[in-house]
């Protein structure tokens, strides 16, 4: 059988975390253990299916949608941030009009969401939602404030590193990312079970911003960048 | 130059936050012609409800064509781990080696204790001819995990992330 044609059969995978991404099943972080498949993941010869996907109109997105620091009739309490990046394929090109959903707890490390029992305080000015699209270039930019650190219930003493979630479509829906952005030198990554699923510690990197003095805005705020790749097929005889 | 990718981390359980914020669970409305509404409920290993799961869909057109402003749609699940669509049956789009496969829509489901999505396959319950032609059914030992049930208003597809009746989850 020749390679082209065993490239168009479906074939089994175990799942190992591999190319840098967690597995699915990491029992330190005790929710995967009920919900992470078990079985091989079955690799498809990619269609259509796998190498499209949704785009979206720049009217879609509101003005201070980026902004999550003017949402509201004051100013949230925290540390205000600017946060930038570039979302760039395998290939290293920049993916441009890529939408990018963002959401975070406020300074204080509590999230705007009936499910959050933290006891620290809610801020009325403050949602902790945002999203942009990304330009010509493939770059981003939000405004925000820092959000804290909180505790969770995984295990004793649990606390999560302060993070921002992010979601960004591709131009391939399976290429779909959903990744939280760390930021750097926070001495609870060495206790996080999510952020050491990633068992590789170069990708691990990967998910932690640089510190942007450049971009920082003088007597206003510091800034933070936060390159996003995205994986999958970059070239393929389907993409216009 | 080619660039390593950023490793994907689960959405936690407060996505609601950032990513249900506006409705958008229609493919197409649900009064169009050939509307149908897509239920399921999204099990644990337990066979326990997920209620802090969100699903994810993209399809082509009734004519079997991928537009980029039509054909995705996403929902979250409710306290019974339920989640409500309303999709169009795609028309059948040819793969790489130029085989038509059965209408199917691809799904991708987050949730909290996931460090990244499961991707699936939704099949058609009424397209048995197509569906017994399909290259990746036909490949599998059991596709019956990607084939949808017939339901009073619609259709209903259930998604078990582990254990006995679990899915069949593509490689991403």
């Amino acid at each position: 059988m020749s390679r082209r044609t065993a490239a168009q059969e479906p074939r089994a995978l175990v799942d190992g975390g591999d190319r840098g991404q967690p597995a699915y099943l990491h029992a330190d972080y005790v929710s995967t253990r009920l919900r992470a498949p078990t079985r091989p993941l079955i690799v498809l010869p990619h269609t259509e299916s796998e190498l499209t996907g949704p785009a979206y109109g720049h009217e879609s997105i509101g003005d201070l949608d980026h902004d999550l620091t003017r949402q509201h009739a004051g100013e949230p309490l925290g540390e205000r941030i600017i946060v930038t990046g570039q979302v760039l394929d395998s290939a290293g090109k920049p993916v441009r009009s890529a939408l990018i959903e963002i959401w975070q707890a406020n300074a204080a490390g509590r999230y705007h969401h009936d499910v959050d029992r933290h006891p620290a305080p809610l801020d009325p000015n403050f949602t902790g939602a945002g999203r942009c699209l990304t330009d010509d270039e493939g770059r981003y930019r939000f405004v925000s404030v820092k959000p804290g650190a909180y505790p969770w219930r995984n295990h004793p003493n649990a606390w999560r590193p302060a993070h921002i979630h992010l979601s960004v479509f591709g131009r391939a829906f399976t290429n779909r990312l959903v990744t939280q952005m760390y930021f750097p030198g926070d001495p609870l990554f060495a206790f996080d079970p999510i952020f050491q699923s990633v068992r590789d510690p170069q990708a691990r990197e990967r998910l932690i911003c640089s510190f942007d003095l450049e971009t920082s805005e003088p007597e206003w705020a510091l800034a933070y960048r936060f390159d996003i790749v995205l994986g999958g097929p970059s070239e393929t005889p389907l993409e216009r | 130059m080619a660039a390593e990718a950023t490793p994907s981390q689960t959405v936690g359980p407060y996505f609601s936050l950032g990513l249900l914020l506006r409705d958008a669970n229609q493919v197409v409305a649900p009064e169009a012609p050939g509307a149908i509404r897509l239920t399921g409920c999204v099990r644990d290993g337990e066979e326990e409800p997920v209620p802090d799961a969100m699903v994810e869909v993209w399809q082509a057109d009734e004519e079997g064509r991928y537009r980029p402003e039509f054909g995705w749609a996403r929902s979250g699940c409710d306290g019974k781990g339920r989640y409500s669509l309303v999709v169009v049956k795609p028309g059948r789009v040819a793969d790489a080696g130029g085989r038509l496969q059965a209408p199917h829509l691809t799904m991708l489901v987050f949730a909290r204790g996931l460090l990244k999505p499961v991707l699936t396959r939704m099949y058609f319950p009424d397209e048995t001819a197509a569906n017994d032609e399909d290259h990746v059914l036909t490949s599998l030992a059991d596709a019956s995990s990607l084939v949808a049930r017939p339901a009073d208003d619609g259709l209903e597809f259930d998604i078990h992330l582990q254990g006995e009746d679990e899915t069949v989850f593509f490689a991403v």
